[in-house]
């Protein structure tokens, strides 16, 4: 198998006291689309502001290959009112780019005729592809989407994943998102990663949604909070963690 | 020299490089919410005055350097956990404070400071042209240099790293191109009013730009209306010119604001 594109190894990344990832082991390798799910709080976006090169690690490190192109897809990315931007000015940042290059890239995206349109007169459906489309820009090898759904319904999300699906396929490039919407992206993804300030369990998505970690998190209705409760007393710790209470080993590919 | 050799002719070409080097800064000041941030460094702007009348020094790189501590400052404050509003308001009023209070300990020297608090553009040297219009190039050249990463940088900082961009080198870059600007338009406008110069004309520009260029250019014609336009009003009515150049830049954000709001109901 080729060396991965980008990979965390024992990455731990404290903030303010706070220890936010610890030990997470994770290998993306070429055209693969991988699935960050997990509770608020659980770390998933630091991982990917990590993997950006955004936030460093407090130990361990994250491998790129070299020259890897990377295209990102925030959170969320608030423009001031202030700040004159048509969606095709925004694609030419920070390298200038062609009317017809612009146009192209807003075409893959599903995004044609927003080009003259003012980026803070967009809707959240628009705002999603014209995010995508500059992430596209430079043909990445690798595509990282932070909650790229949010704030779209049912069928805009489904309709944004398959637009994903086809981005990889038209690209080839490896696809690492984080998300809410597990149904939908456990269909889509090839590998899912759980994960809770450590990696609870990866695998397929057929393992994952199997794996007693993975439901216990995601247990429904009232007896989440109890899954959530027995979850932490069915592990074995067997290593020091200090004071934050939901840790745990991952079940498997620990140590990469 | 005998154009130079007219105090309005230096006055005008004075206001003009401060206004041509303040428009796409203050542009960024706008983008950023960093409004007050030229003010603090103004202030500090007061220190530097007073220690350097004071003691004998040079005024512009003592107000240089007061600009560039202070926003130093400011910028370690908020990277400890305090709000920049209360960063700026705490260093804002105390280095002007300590200014007033360091001007009446250093005798001599309260006719000198009131000049510095309000410009005296009527005033300008071709000495002090040559310094203004060198720091306004040097701006000029750093903001235009920068502006891809810069404006990726004010977008959000996190599609700027992932562009290979440190968003915290832009911020650097900018800071020092407001210290800059701070320092070299002292005598045109005065500490008072420099602040004013950076946000009115980018505010005025808004309403008539699509584009971060456009607002940027807009501004700069409209800082040079303002300059021009309140140069000329001090002449004929006999007004202080630094508070009449932003009287003007003030009539001319009403009427594109007044232009925008039209347009948008039509």
């Amino acid at each position: 198998m080729s060396a991965p594109l980008i990979a965390a190894r024992d990455l731990t990344i404290r903030r303010g006291g706070h220890t936010i990832l610890e030990h997470v082991d994770v290998e993306i390798a070429a055209g693969e689309i991988v699935t960050i799910v997990g509770p608020n709080g659980s770390g998933k976006s630091t991982f990917l502001k990590a993997l950006i090169g955004a936030l460093k690690p407090s130990s361990g490190s994250i491998e790129r290959l070299p020259g890897l192109r990377i295209g990102y897809v925030p959170q969320k990315l608030a423009i001031d009112q202030s700040l004159p931007l048509t969606v095709r000015r925004f694609l030419g940042l920070p390298r200038r780019i062609g009317r017809r290059e612009a146009d192209a890239l807003l075409a893959r995206a599903g995004a044609d005729h927003l080009a003259d349109r003012q980026m803070v007169d967009l809707s959240g459906g628009q705002f999603q592809r014209v995010l995508l489309a500059r992430a596209l820009l430079e043909t990445p090898q690798l595509l990282l989407l932070d909650e790229a759904t949010q704030g779209l319904d049912q069928p805009g999300s489904a309709a944004f994943y398959r637009r994903i699906e086809e981005v990889r396929s038209e690209l080839g490039c490896a696809v690492v998102m984080v998300s809410h919407d597990l149904h939908v992206v456990m269909a889509a993804s090839d590998r899912v990663v759980c994960l809770n300030g450590h990696i609870c369990c990866q695998g397929t998505p057929e393992i994952v949604a199997d794996a007693p970690e993975y439901r216990a998190l995601f247990g429904s209705g009232t007896k989440g909070t109890l899954a959530l409760y027995r979850h932490e007393h069915s592990h074995d710790h067997d290593h020091d963690h200090g004071s934050d209470p939901h840790h745990h080993l991952a079940h498997e590919d620990h140590g990469g | 020299m005998s154009f130079l050799d007219d105090f309005l002719a230096r006055a005008a070409l004075a206001g003009l490089g401060v206004a041509l080097a303040a428009a796409p800064l203050g542009c960024f000041v706008v983008w950023r919410r960093m409004a007050y941030f030229g003010e603090a460094t103004a202030h500090a702007a007061v220190l530097g005055v007073a220690f350097a009348l004071g003691l004998g020094f040079a005024v512009m790189p003592a107000v240089l350097i007061a600009a560039l501590l202070m926003a130093l400052l400011v910028t370690a404050m908020t990277g400890r956990g305090f709000a920049m509003d209360t960063a700026l308001g705490v260093m804002s009023h105390t280095a002007l404070a300590a200014g007033l209070v360091a001007v009446t300990l250093l005798a001599d020297v309260r006719l000198d400071l009131m000049a510095y608090l309000f410009g005296d553009i009527l005033a300008v040297t071709s000495g002090d042209l040559a310094v203004i219009w060198g720091g306004a190039a040097l701006v000029l050249g750093l903001t235009l240099w920068r502006w891809p990463a810069l404006l990726l940088s004010t977008l959000n900082p996190d599609l700027a790293r992932a562009s290979d961009i440190d968003p915290r080198r832009e911020e650097m870059v900018l800071t020092l191109a407001l210290a800059v600007v701070v320092a070299v338009a002292i005598k045109v406008v005065g500490v008072l009013l420099i602040a004013s110069l950076l946000v009115i004309p980018p505010a005025a520009a808004r309403p008539l730009s699509h584009t971060p260029e456009q607002m940027a250019l807009t501004a700069a014609g409209l800082g040079a209306c303002a300059t021009l336009g309140g140069l000329w009003a001090a002449f004929s009515f006999d007004t202080p010119t630094g508070p009449s150049i932003v009287c003007t830049a003030a009539l001319l954000f009403l009427l594109t604001t007044v232009l925008g709001q039209l347009r948008r109901n039509r």
